[in-house]
């Protein structure tokens, strides 16, 4: 049946994971041996940071850029290990220019580490080249662009060469993935479960399923869009509610989380689906109640008018930045408490930055809840004020 | 910390409502909650801009 099949699926999909980490282990030991070589574009590096394996350097470690790389997307799940030696899962990276190509991030992560000055001040950048099947093509902070004559040429910070079509999985499509996997797998166990047993108390995973739907139906949809009409709305609202409760959970796991909801354009697209849902289902008097509001005098309608559309924008656009920022604020926090550590050398601190991780961490599991509930409740909100019947 | 102001004054209240009718304490509650939370939307509007114009420069 369907479930067993989806189940076969997760498995199937966690054992090739675990798998390509075996893999990642393996070529990187044999990697270690003749490690990526060091190009310098047109300037001298002082010291030797990337060094050859083998030394163990001190490298600086630099607060930003640990916090940021792990909130940010990435082509490749960096498990443990220092820069020279790392356990890493690499994803694949799929581009399309001129046909479509395949290959694993390895490419770009081993591959010939090349710096260039980006502005007049002096600041370096450094890139990643591609070897082998990712000739042409360089890695500058996360994103593919195509090399000219093995180089990214840089303007104001940023290269101007050009990229291609990158459809690659990156860590937060993996998750994508996952959260859906998860709420089908989640989803079609309890209508299985009610198609076979009928409408009886449930056992087993609809057990857990069904006061979490029943709440949604009646605290969000029918006490916000009213009895009549709230039915349309519940597959949606549920659908919103489960997919950024689960996407925030499976952020929150430790090595192989990846911050989806912390994604603007992720909250970006539901705020829109909110919006469309809004906009699609308005009737008369909600359109009245925007082009004419009623009881407001003629010049003042005006100025309302502009204000009003603008205002139907605006309550999607905080929704986004209302997830974004709680999501990725949380684990900033989470980042910099354990970077303490990292920044004092000093494991002793750990004494004080692992409980205030913990806290922290408990903390995010409810607001993971919480953002997840309120988004759904001011989208039935939303709906709900554009699906009223006038009152007089 | 405007956000912390504002969230105090509302648990304080949300506090002052359940004392004089501690029957109304869930619908109270759950009202709260969603204050707390859109006033915390307003202060975390501060941190992305802040965040925005810090990778920025």
């Amino acid at each position: 049946m369907l479930i067993n099949r989806l189940k076969t699926i997760f498995l199937a999909f966690a054992t090739l994971v675990l798998t390509t980490q075996v893999f990642a282990i393996v070529e990187n030991q044999a990697q270690t041996q003749g490690h990526g070589q060091q190009e310098v574009g047109s300037h001298q590096e002082e010291g030797n940071h990337h060094g050859t394996s083998g030394h163990h350097e001190d490298h600086e470690f630099n607060v930003t850029e640990t916090i940021m790389s792990h909130i940010t997307d990435a082509h490749e799940y960096h498990l443990w290990g220092s820069h020279d030696a790392p356990v890493a899962i690499y994803l694949p990276i799929i581009l399309m220019d001129q046909g479509m190509k395949v290959f694993s991030s390895t490419h770009f992560y081993h591959g010939t580490v090349k710096y260039a000055n980006v502005d007049t001040t002096g600041k370096q950048v450094s890139y990643l080249v591609g070897s082998d099947a990712a000739s042409g093509y360089a890695l500058f902070q996360e994103e593919v662009y195509k090399t000219v004559n093995g180089e990214l040429q840089f303007e104001n910070g940023a290269p101007i060469n050009a990229k291609p079509m990158d459809f690659s999985i990156t860590r937060n499509v993996v998750a994508l993935f996952m959260s859906v996997l998860l709420i089908l797998i989640l989803m079609l166990s309890t209508a299985k479960y009610y198609k076979t047993n009928g409408a009886v108390a449930p056992k087993g995973i609809a057990k857990f399923v069904e006061p979490i739907i029943l709440f949604v139906r009646d605290d969000v949809a029918k006490a916000n869009i009213g009895e009549h009409k709230y039915k349309k709305y519940v597959p949606f609202l549920l659908t919103i509610f489960f997919f950024i409760w689960v996407s925030n959970l499976l952020g929150l796991i430790p090595l192989l989380g990846s911050n989806l909801t912390g994604n603007i354009t992720v909250t970006l697209f539901l705020a829109v689906c909110t919006l469309l849902v809004t906009v699609f289902s308005g009737n008369k008097n909600y359109w009245h109640h925007i082009f004419a509001t009623p009881g407001v005098p003629v010049p003042l309608l005006i100025i309302m008018i502009p204000i009003e559309l603008v205002g139907i924008l605006t309550k999607p656009f905080a929704l986004m930045v209302r997830l974004f920022a709680n999501i990725t604020a949380g684990h900033i926090i989470i980042l910099a408490l354990v970077s303490i550590i990292f920044i004092n050398k000093n494991a002793a601190w750990g004494a004080l930055s692992v409980p205030m991780a913990l806290f922290i961490s408990v903390l995010e599991l409810l607001v993971a809840f919480l953002q997840a509930y309120l988004f759904s409740m001011l989208s039935a909100l939303f709906i709900g004020a554009a699906v009223e019947e006038a009152h007089h | 910390m405007g956000a912390g102001l504002g969230i105090g004054r509302i648990g304080g209240s949300a506090m002052d409502a359940i004392a004089r009718q501690p029957e109304a304490s869930g619908k109270i509650q759950t009202a709260m909650i969603i204050a707390a939370a859109l006033i915390e939307g307003v202060a975390l509007f501060g941190v992305v801009v802040g965040l925005l114009g810090g990778n920025a420069a």
